[in-house]
């Protein structure tokens, strides 16, 4: 088995590799079309909301500090926080919850 | 030159959750290759290469089962299809000077953490911001994968536990602080939140994987929103 593992690695990267380059190579000029311009505008945040929701609660092995640390994650960024601050604040009090479970 | 090199940093710093992050999901998954009977240099060289979590995952089983290449990259391509649709809204990002052989280079680094965080940067992104968030991320997903082959469950499952809260820590910060002045954001936030949760409950509808049920929300919710509130030119900027 392990001669032909590398080629199995090799194929997944290629195709993972083209999937991510042509878009970014292929695609060059500034979009016009509206409707293309808005649904590429709006396509991270659905993408990011449907990839944090529900995962986040299975993020930890426990619901509730996953919970919490949702929690703190969605306040903290409310009130405008840094990307590290925030990912701090959701670990931190996953980290408290988990000790009072 | 200066604005290159800040950007860099800017990305180095805004690369260490997710390298934490990183090292807590790809610790679970070099154990998983160690059980799939890869070495800890196949599992390394793999991570190195792909830079992809469910992917990688999934590829296990193909390699334990000794399956074809084609299921290989049939199996790849569905999974990651997700990334084309990233890459496509990164490419809108980007300065139409910003020259191929930068772009090549940022293609490898598109994965769902750094998109998320470089796509929200505000005006146009410098491929130097992208190649600072990859130098320090990578290095993590690789580690992890190292550690987790080579020594087991050595992390206390609360450790692993709230580091991997942190990349969603990470795709809250970006997601939030636009919704506020925002909406129609704000509302499509939510609303993909709820499809999200009811596409893990309801039957059939839970049978579709997750990658796949990232991509069918993503076209289907922001399509809609597309429609029903196009973005007007000084909403951009």
């Amino acid at each position: 088995m392990n001669t032909n593992v590398y080629l199995y690695i090799l194929v997944m990267a290629s195709v993972t590799y083209l999937i991510r380059v042509l878009p970014l190579t292929l695609i060059r000029k500034e979009i016009k079309n509206v409707y293309l311009k808005s649904f590429l505008y709006y396509v991270p945040y659905v993408t990011l909301a449907a990839m944090t929701f529900p995962a986040v609660l299975e993020a930890t092995g426990n619901t509730w500090s996953a919970a919490a640390g949702f929690a703190a994650a969605v306040v903290f960024a409310y009130c405008g926080a840094s990307l590290l601050k925030v990912s701090a604040a959701a670990c931190i009090c996953v980290l408290l919850v988990s000790f009072l479970l | 030159m200066e604005k290159k090199k800040a950007e860099w940093l800017k990305g180095m710093q805004d690369g260490i959750p997710i390298c934490l992050g990183y090292i807590a999901v790809s610790f679970t998954f070099g154990i998983v290759a160690k059980t799939a009977g890869l070495t800890w240099l196949q599992a390394v060289v793999m991570s190195a290469a792909n830079l992809t979590s469910a992917g990688q995952l999934a590829s296990l089983s193909i390699i334990s089962a000794a399956a074809g290449y084609l299921e290989m990259a049939m199996t790849q391509l569905v999974i990651n299809l997700r990334y084309c649709l990233m890459s496509c809204a990164l490419s809108q990002k980007l300065d139409p000077d910003v020259p191929l052989a930068s772009r090549m280079l940022m293609a490898y680094g598109v994965t769902d953490e750094i998109f998320g965080v470089s796509v929200c940067r505000a005006g146009k992104l410098s491929p130097y911001y992208n190649y600072g968030l990859i130098s320090v991320a990578m290095p993590g997903w690789v580690l992890g994968t190292l550690l987790g082959v080579i020594s087991g469950n050595i992390f206390p499952q609360r450790v692993v536990g709230a580091l991997s809260i942190g990349i969603y820590g990470m795709f809250i910060a970006v997601i939030i602080p636009p919704a506020k002045k925002d909406r129609v954001l704000a509302g499509l936030i939510g609303a993909a939140m709820a499809a999200s949760w009811l596409f893990t409950r309801l039957p059939v509808l839970r049978e579709i994987s997750s990658g796949f049920r990232i991509i069918i929300l993503t076209l289907v919710l922001a399509g809609a929103a597309a429609v029903l509130f196009p973005v007007k030119e000084e909403r951009e900027e």
